[in-house]
C-alpha cells in the first residue's frame, strides 16, 4: 500500500514547533520518502498559535493535503483546534500532566513530556523533543536517523546529548505504552535528497548563477533569502548588504550590477513598493537586476507571515512608462532554482529587471528534491564589449541595434567610458530631449521583448491533452491543482491542467489553444480579482468560464480545489 | 599625464553664473592634478542641476534617480572598488529626498566621496525652498518663510561620517584642495558646498558667502580630529561660516570590512561551481 502520511505539529511560538517540524521532515527525506512541509504561523515571536504540517509519502509529493494522521502538539489550543482533523485511526499525543480536563478518547495518547524532559534530559524546554522521539517510536522508524538530525541541529556537546536523551525518553514511553496498532513507517531507501525551502533554492541557484552581490531590507516572507547569503558571504566570496531601506536595496543592486556584477535584491508587496522607482531606473539604464517578490497577502502590511499571489499585476505594471520586464512565477521548490538561474541569464542578456514572484507558501515551505544537477547550469552574461576587439574611445552603452541589445561594458574595467542616465539619453548615454532619440531609445528598449520571447517556454501541462474541464493555475499551486486534477480523474471527470511559470512576456498562443480547447477552464488563484484571469483576458482575449479564488491568506489544498470545481459542476 | 583636456565634457546648460561652474571646475583639477584618469571615475549622480554635472565632465557616468545618488554609488564601489567613486548630489536631492542614504553611508564609512552642491534653495524645478533655505526664506511653496535648515554638516558628524567638510564654489583653490582631500580620504567623505544660485537665491550669493565664509586651516590649533570641538563648529553660521576639513578621522572603512573584497574586486573574481555542490550536500 503506497505511503501517504500526515504529521502535524502545534504550540506557541517559542515550544519549537519548528524545530520538531523540521526534524520530522529531515528524518523521513534520509529514510528516503519524498516529504512535503508548510509552516503556519503567526506574526509573533512568542505565543499565539502555530503549525507545521509535514507530510511523508513513497513518491512525490509537491502539496500538503487533509486529514491529520499524527498530531504533536505542544499545547491545548492544537487540540482543540486540530482534533477534527486527525483521520480516522489518527492520534495525538500531548503532554498527559498538563493537559488534563480533555475528554479522553481513542485518539488520544497523553505522554508526560515535560517530566520526562526533566528526568531523563535535565530540562523541561526539551519537552518537543521527548514529543519527537515519541512520535517516531509510535511510527516505528529509526531512531539512530533522528539522533545523527538532532546532532545537526543542537550541536554536538551537552545541548545536542541532552535532546538525544530527551527522545530517547519519548521513543521508550511510547513503545512501551502505546498499546493499539498504528500504521508504520520504516525507511524505504538511501537515495539521497536535498530538503529544502523555495527561499533556499532561490539562494542556491543566485549563488551558482554567479550571483556576487546582494542588498534587501528584511521583510517576511523573503528574509531568509538575504540571511543565506550573509551566511554564505565569507565562504562563498559574496556580499549582502543589510540596507537603510527597500529604496537603498534596489538601487545597491543597480550599482553593482551595472559596475559588472550579478546583482539581486529580495523582498514582499509593500517593500516591493518601495522598490518601483528603481525597476523603472533598471529599465531605462538597461541594468539588469533580480528582484524576489516573495508575496504575502495585501495591501500595506497585510497579513505578513501568510500567503497570497496578489501581486501579479502589480509586477507587471510596476512604475510608469514602457519599459521591457520579465516575470517569472516557479511552480515549486525544484522549479525555483533553475526559474532562478534563468532569471539572471536573462537580466544579463536583454538587460532588464526580472522579477521572480514567490509566495509565502513557496518561500517557507520545505520539500524534498533531487540533488540539483550544477553541470545544466549555464551563465549567460549577453553581449559584451570588448576593448581588444573595439575601439573603446567610440563606446557607445546605449547604442541603437536591430536586437535592441547594446553591448555592456563595465566601468573600470577598460578604457570605454559606461554613461547612462535616468533621463531619456542618446546612445552615448548622455541626457537628451530630441525627439528621434528619443524614439529610438523607447523602440530599441522595447525590441529586447521579441527576442525574450522566443525564449519564454510553454505553459506546463497535465493529464488528458483534450479534457472537458481546464484548470489554469501559476506560481507556487501547482503541486495542489496537479493533485487536485488526479483526484477528480479518479473520480471520472474530465480534467486537465495548464500550469504558467513563465508570466511575461507573456505566451498568448498556448494559452489561447487551452482556453479555446476546453468545454470550460477555471483559474485557480490565491487572490480575491483573479489577476491571472485578467491577464489572460487582457492578452487572449478569452473569458474563462470561472475563477476558484482563495484570499484568506492560507494556501490551497487539493481537496479544497476538488470540491470547489464538482461545485462547479464540472 | 593626465591634463584638463582629458575632462572636456559637453557643453553646460546651466545659467550664467550659476555656483555650478566653478564646482566643476575644481573637480576637474582635482581629479587631474591626483592624476586620476577618466575611465578610473565613476561619477554617480541624482537628479537636480548638480545630477547633470556629470555630463559636463569626462568618466564612467551614472546618473541616477532624485535622491539616489549614493547607493547605487556603494553598490558600485563594493562591486569594484578599483574605481575612484564620486557621488553628486544636490541639498533637495541629497538632504531632502536621499535624507536616509546620507545619515546610512555616513555611518557605515563606505568609501566614496560625496559632493553636495549646496545653493540652500531648488534650481531644476524653479526656486522652491530647500531642506537647507535659511530660516524665514520666501518662495513660491513657503510664502511664510522656510523652516528651520537642516545642517547637513553636524548631522554627518552625528551620524559617524569619517571626513566632513565644507567648501564654496567662489574659491575654486580651497574647493580642489578639499575634493583632493575627500577622494584620497579612506571611507565617506561628505564635501557639502556652498553654491550661489544667481537666478533664485538672491539672498546667499556669491557677495554674501564671500562676506562671511573664513578657512579652518588658516587657524592654527583647530584639530579636525577632534569630534567635540567640530561638531561646535558645524553649528557655525550666519556672520562667520567656516569652510575647510571640519572632521576628519580614520575609522573603519565598511568596504574594508568584507571578507570577500580582500580577494579583489568583485567584479573580477571567477564563479567556483565545485564550491556550490558543497552547499547542496548541507541540505541532504
Amino acid at each position: 500500500m503506497p505511503v501517504d502520511f500526515n504529521f502535524m505539529v502545534g504550540g506557541e511560538a517559542g515550544q519549537g514547533v519548528q524545530s520538531v517540524g523540521f526534524l520530522l521532515a529531515k528524518v523521513f527525506t534520509r529514510g528516503g520518502y519524498h516529504v512535503f512541509a508548510d509552516q503556519d504561523y503567526e506574526s509573533r515571536v512568542r505565543g499565539g498559535h502555530n503549525f507545521f504540517r509535514i507530510r511523508v509519502k513513497d513518491s512525490r509529493v509537491g502539496t500538503i493535503a487533509e486529514p491529520v494522521d499524527l498530531l504533536v502538539a505542544l499545547n491545548r489550543e492544537s487540540i482543540d483546534l486540530h482534533r477534527k482533523e486527525l483521520a480516522s485511526g489518527g492520534i495525538a499525543i500531548f503532554d498527559v500532566d498538563k493537559i488534563r480536563d480533555i475528554s479522553t478518547g481513542g485518539e488520544l495518547f497523553g505522554i508526560p513530556l515535560e517530566r520526562l524532559a526533566e528526568e531523563k534530559a535535565g530540562d523541561k524546554v526539551m519537552a518537543n523533543t521527548v514529543a519527537l522521539g515519541a512520535a517516531l517510536a509510535l511510527v516505528g522508524y529509526d531512531l539512530n536517523i533522528l539522533n545523527a538530525a538532532l546532532v545537526e541541529h543542537f550541536g554536538k556537546g551537552d545541548i545536542g546529548d541532552s535532546n538525544i536523551a530527551a527522545a530517547k525518553a519519548g521513543y521508550d514511553y511510547a513503545q512501551s505504552e502505546y498499546k493499539a496498532d498504528f500504521r508504520k513507517l520504516k525507511p524505504v531507501s538511501e537515495t539521497k535528497r536535498m530538503l529544502l525551502t523555495g527561499n533556499e533554492a532561490i539562494s542556491l541557484a543566485a549563488i551558482a548563477a554567479g550571483c556576487k552581490f546582494m542588498s534587501a531590507y528584511p521583510m517576511t516572507p523573503a528574509s531568509s533569502i538575504m540571511e543565506y547569503m550573509a551566511a554564505k558571504s565569507k565562504e562563498l566570496d559574496l556580499v549582502m548588504v543589510h540596507a537603510e531601506d527597500e529604496i537603498a536595496a534596489i538601487n545597491m543592486a543597480i550599482g553593482a550590477a551595472y559596475a559588472g556584477v550579478r546583482a539581486m535584491t529580495a523582498t514582499s508587496g509593500s517593500g516591493l513598493c518601495l522598490m518601483v522607482e528603481g525597476m523603472g531606473l533598471a529599465g531605462i539604464t538597461e541594468t539588469p537586476v533580480v528582484i524576489i517578490d516573495a508575496q504575502r497577502p495585501g495591501p500595506a502590511v497585510g497579513l505578513p507571515t501568510r500567503t497570497e499571489q496578489g501581486d501579479l499585476q502589480f509586477v507587471l505594471h510596476t512604475h510608469h512608462g514602457d519599459f521591457p520586464r520579465a516575470v517569472l512565477a516557479p511552480a515549486n521548490v525544484e522549479d525555483a532554482f533553475w526559474v532562478t538561474v534563468r532569471a539572471f541569464n536573462w537580466a544579463d542578456k536583454y538587460q532588464l529587471p526580472v522579477i521572480i514572484l514567490t509566495d509565502q507558501h513557496l518561500a517557507s515551505s520545505y520539500a524534498t528534491v533531487d540533488p540539483f544537477d550544477l553541470s545544466q547550469v549555464t551563465i549567460d552574461r549577453g553581449l559584451l564589449f570588448s576593448d581588444q576587439e573595439d575601439d573603446p574611445s567610440k563606446y557607445r552603452r546605449h547604442r541603437v541595434t536591430q536586437s535592441g541589445i547594446s553591448p555592456r561594458a563595465f566601468p573600470g574595467l577598460g578604457r570605454a567610458l559606461v554613461v547612462t542616465d535616468c533621463d531619456e539619453h542618446d546612445e552615448e548615454g548622455h541626457l537628451t530631449e530630441d525627439a528621434e532619440e528619443r524614439t529610438q531609445q523607447v523602440q530599441k528598449r522595447l525590441r529586447k521583448l521579441f527576442s525574450l520571447k522566443q525564449e519564454i517556454s510553454a505553459p506546463w501541462h497535465y493529464g488528458p491533452k483534450k479534457a472537458e474541464t481546464t484548470l489554469i493555475g501559476w506560481g507556487s499551486t501547482y503541486g495542489a491543482i496537479h493533485e487536485a486534477v488526479d483526484m477528480l480523474r479518479r473520480e471520472g471527470a474530465s480534467v486537465n491542467m495548464l500550469h504558467l511559470n513563465e508570466l511575461w512576456p507573456f505566451l498568448a498562443e498556448a494559452v489561447t489553444d487551452a482556453v479555446s480547447k476546453a468545454h470550460s477552464s477555471y483559474v485557480i488563484e490565491n487572490n480575491a480579482t483573479g489577476q491571472l484571469a485578467s491577464l489572460i483576458k487582457a492578452e487572449t482575449g478569452h473569458d474563462v468560464s470561472g475563477r476558484i479564488l482563495k484570499y484568506d491568506g492560507r494556501p490551497f489544498t487539493p481537496a479544497y480545489i476538488a470540491e470547489a470545481v464538482r461545485k462547479e459542476g464540472c | 599625464m593626465v591634463e584638463l583636456s582629458d575632462y572636456a565634457g559637453l557643453k553646460p546648460a546651466w545659467c550664467p553664473g550659476c555656483g555650478n561652474f566653478g564646482i566643476l571646475r575644481a573637480l576637474n583639477r582635482a581629479l587631474v592634478e591626483l592624476e586620476i584618469e577618466p575611465h578610473q571615475v565613476l561619477l554617480v549622480s541624482g537628479i537636480g542641476q548638480a545630477g547633470k554635472l556629470p555630463h559636463y565632465t569626462r568618466g564612467n557616468v551614472f546618473n541616477s534617480l532624485h535622491g539616489r545618488p549614493v547607493p547605487p554609488a556603494i553598490g558600485a564601489k563594493i562591486a569594484n572598488p578599483d574605481l575612484v567613486v564620486i557621488a553628486i548630489s544636490g541639498d533637495g536631492d541629497g538632504y531632502g529626498e536621499g535624507g536616509n542614504h546620507f545619515i546610512h553611508a555616513a555611518r557605515r564609512n563606505h568609501d566614496i566621496t560625496y559632493l553636495v552642491h549646496n545653493n540652500q534653495v531648488y534650481g531644476l524645478t524653479k526656486g522652491q525652498a530647500s531642506p537647507t533655505s535659511d530660516l524665514g526664506f520666501v518662495t513660491k511653496t513657503t510664502p511664510d518663510g522656510a523652516a528651520s535648515p537642516l545642517n547637513p554638516v553636524a548631522l554627518a558628524i552625528v551620524c559617524g561620517a569619517s571626513f566632513v567638510s565644507r567648501s564654496f564654489a567662489g574659491d575654486i583653490d580651497h574647493l580642489s584642495h578639499v575634493i583632493k582631500e575627500g577622494i584620497t580620504h579612506r571611507g565617506f567623505a561628505l564635501i557639502d558646498i556652498l553654491q550661489p544660485c544667481p537666478s533664485f537665491n538672491h539672498k546667499n550669493t556669491f557677495q554674501w558667502y564671500r562676506e562671511r565664509v573664513y578657512k579652518l586651516e588658516d587657524e592654527s590649533g583647530y584639530d579636525p580630529g577632534d569630534r567635540k570641538v567640530a561638531l561646535e563648529r558645524a553649528q557655525e553660521w550666519g556672520e562667520r561660516i567656516p569652510i575647510g576639513i571640519i572632521f576628519r578621522k580614520e575609522l573603519p572603512v565598511y568596504e574594508e570590512q568584507l571578507p570577500a573584497l580582500s580577494k579583489g574586486p568583485l567584479v573580477r573574481q571567477e564563479n567556483i561551481p565545485a564550491r556550490v555542490e558543497k552547499l547542496l550536500t548541507e541540505f541532504m
